[in-house]
């Protein structure tokens, strides 16, 4: 019983008692406390988030549709989206692998340094992506530690696509699994354990019962992950060496255009980032809603409830 | 199917949750595990699943040494306390689970297994819930779908992990009675764990009680009841009244106060603490609270006269001197013999016990007046 009220105490039931609230004499703020309140934050919203956005899309047709498409169409645009999309199709799904793991390890087993794990796996929020970027320098690069050897047996890491990969992959690195660790904690062993004593192999549990059980978390921290891969620029601009049509990405490609004075293109190119960035909101909403309300309990009790 | 755990050590850090535990469970039995929370037997019950692994000792199922058996392999049927209902999957799903995880070859055909669902589905009453999700069922229901999960295995033991822990009170006995009655249909070598005496001693054929990972006390029902071999099994299976005292010939002292105590199996000077149930104690009305008189001093406090016998609850008059003691003591009396007594809250009287257990005093009594 417990279970299914909070089930469904989902968006739905909140405006519900956000409603009630409004509608009692005695719990009711004064007007003016409402619309000041409210004043701020759509003033707030329109200033800082509305107005870049819509400038974004105003400044990259304002010499018309023709130079907005020339600048999507252009041999280098058309590479760095290519790079773009290549860097997140390795990078989100080693960090999924490597998040699902992580998650799973740190949820549902007791061992040493498990805090130090927990720790670590935030680095890549709390470093800058610059240092991200350095490090991989210093690691790989023509004077890093590993550089003469890679150079000797004509290895490219760094100012090449490699480096690009191993960036990305290094902030995007906690988005899965601090989605699922909290989510996996709560949901604790016991339907592992019972499945099993039911005889089940350890794959079978994770197909059969872990993985539905995580889905919508996981799908949720695979969006996130897949906004900031395609999105990163700090720790990216450092190992890339902004070789056009090579090792430019497109955050990279928007800034050298930019930087060229080519603002139409600049703003084209970025409001394909733009775009994505709405696309993922709105996928992101969906999943929230899905993993709200998705549970049969909850939609039979909003049934019951309209 | 029998069980057998021999020598059982488990340790979590420095807490010791078993301390060479052997016990044998006979095929065919339905035997509780009792005992106060942190005693162990959860413990126990997890290392006879395979759910956790013992430090030393062995688990033999059957007479085989399962300790290289792998919980998927030890064909055993388990209840969680809380369910553990796979919250994604129908109840269908669920009571389909383990059949359908089944290798290629052993795997009944679809067929098969929604005719074996719908059979277990209907052994436990709850065929109209097929399609239902788990959060949509009450408890009870949950409690008795996981029980069909866990049967559709054929397992060869079943372990039970406080069934009903998580369910109120009527649906608790309302589901013992049931589970009592599916384990004389089914006859099948099972184990459950509780820490309510009341449940272990109305369903089960044998309880092993435990305390601090120890085994204090196995036999029938009847057996523990009747027969408790420690203070603590004494003060565990219901409500106790203790008097600490001294042996003095054929009589018990405690204080200043005087038990009859016919028995020999102390020596004189021992001290020793005797205990007695509520409906074994009388109360004898004493005015002047002379000391010397047979029976321990005390004074009613409360009494509770609804339901078929009386409760009186007393403070202890048997400090030195007839003082108050502190220690509080409750009597349970038929109506007819509190209006005989025309006993009233405030009254001094004696407190008279028809039978007593006495234990030598070591220490560890674990009982509660």
């Amino acid at each position: 019983m417990a279970a299914a009220t909070t089930l469904a105490w989902t968006g739905a039931a909140r405006a519900d008692a956000a409603t009630r609230f409004e509608a009692q004499a005695a719990t009711r703020e004064a007007p003016w406390v409402k619309w000041l309140i409210l004043g701020i934050s759509l003033a707030f919203f329109a200033v800082f988030l509305l107005l870049p956005l819509v400038a974004v899309f105003v400044e990259a047709l304002r010499k018309g549709w023709e130079t907005y498409w020339s600048a999507l169409a252009h041999d280098d645009a058309l590479s760095a989206i290519g790079l773009t999309l290549t860097a997140a199709a390795i990078a989100v799904p080693l960090n999924l692998v490597f998040g699902v793991a992580a998650a799973w390890a740190i949820a549902k087993f007791e061992f040493r340094g498990k805090h130090f794990l927990i720790t670590l796996i935030d680095l890549p929020f709390s470093v800058s992506p610059v240092i991200a970027g350095l490090i991989y320098v210093l690691i790989f690069g023509a004077q890093g530690w590993l550089g003469p050897w890679l150079a000797e047996h004509d290895i490219r890491i760094i100012f090449a696509v490699p480096g690009i990969v191993l960036a990305t992959v290094f902030v995007t690195f906690p988005f899965v699994a601090r989605e699922l660790i909290p989510l996996m904690q709560a949901q604790g062993r016991e339907e592992e354990e019972a499945a099993l004593v039911l005889g089940a192999s350890g794959w079978q549990t994770f197909r059969h019962v872990t993985l539905p059980n995580i889905k919508w978390g996981l799908l949720y921290g695979v969006i996130l992950c897949n906004a900031r891969a395609m999105g990163e620029f700090g720790a990216v601009s450092v190992v890339s060496g902004h070789i056009r049509g090579q090792t430019n990405t497109l955050p990279l490609h928007v800034e050298i255009l930019y930087n060229e004075y080519q603002f139409a293109a600049a703003f084209a190119v970025a409001s394909l980032l733009a775009l994505l960035a709405l696309v993922t909101l709105t996928v992101k909403t969906w999943v929230e809603h899905r993993a709200g309300s998705g549970t049969p309990s909850s939609k039979a009790q909003q049934d019951a409830a309209s | 199917m029998s069980i057998q755990v021999r020598n059982i050590r488990k340790a979590f850090g420095d807490f010791v949750a078993l301390d060479d535990v052997s016990l044998d469970f006979p095929t065919g039995e339905l035997v509780a595990l009792l005992g106060p929370s942190g005693c162990g037997k959860t413990t126990l019950l997890r290392i006879i699943a395979g759910l956790e692994q013992a430090d030393a000792g062995q688990v033999l199922l059957d007479g085989e040494d399962a300790s290289g058996t792998h919980v998927r392999e030890r064909q055993v049927g388990f209840v969680f306390q809380h369910y553990a209902l796979f919250r994604h999957m129908s109840v269908f799903d669920n009571v389909a689970f383990g059949m359908r995880m089944k290798p290629r070859g052993e795997r009944p055909s679809e067929r098969q297994i929604r005719d074996k669902v719908h059979e277990l589905l209907a052994l436990v009453q709850l065929d109209w819930l097929a399609d239902r999700f788990p959060t949509q069922l009450s408890g009870g229901q949950r409690q008795r779908i996981a029980l069909a999960r866990a049967l559709a295995v054929e397992p060869r033991v079943l372990l039970l992990d406080e069934p009903f822990g998580a369910l109120d009170a009527k649906v608790r006995k309302e589901l013992r009675r049931w589970l009592r009655k599916l384990h004389d249909e089914l006859h099948i070598t099972s184990i459950f764990v509780t820490h309510d005496q009341e449940e272990a001693l109305e369903v089960a054929d044998r309880v092993v009680l435990m305390d601090h990972g120890h085994v204090e006390q196995t036999g029938t029902p009847e057996e523990v009841y009747r027969h408790p071999a420690t203070p603590f099994v004494y003060g565990f299976l219901g409500a106790v009244n203790f008097f600490h005292g001294r042996v003095d010939g054929s009589a018990l002292r405690v204080g200043d106060d005087v038990l009859p105590h016919a028995s020999q199996e102390f020596d004189a000077g021992a001290e020793v603490i005797a205990f007695a149930r509520p409906h074994e104690l009388d109360l004898v009305p004493d005015e002047q609270g002379d000391a010397g008189e047979i029976g321990v001093g005390a004074r009613i406090a409360r009494i509770l006269a609804f339901g078929v016998t009386a409760r009186i609850e007393l403070d202890g008059l048997n400090g030195l001197g007839g003082k108050s003691s502190g220690q509080h003591f409750e009597v349970e009396l038929t109506q007819q013999r509190v209006a005989e007594l025309n006993l009233a809250e405030g009254q001094r009287v004696r407190l008279l016990p028809s039978r007593l257990k006495v234990f030598e005093r070591n220490g560890t009594t674990g009982a509660s007046a």
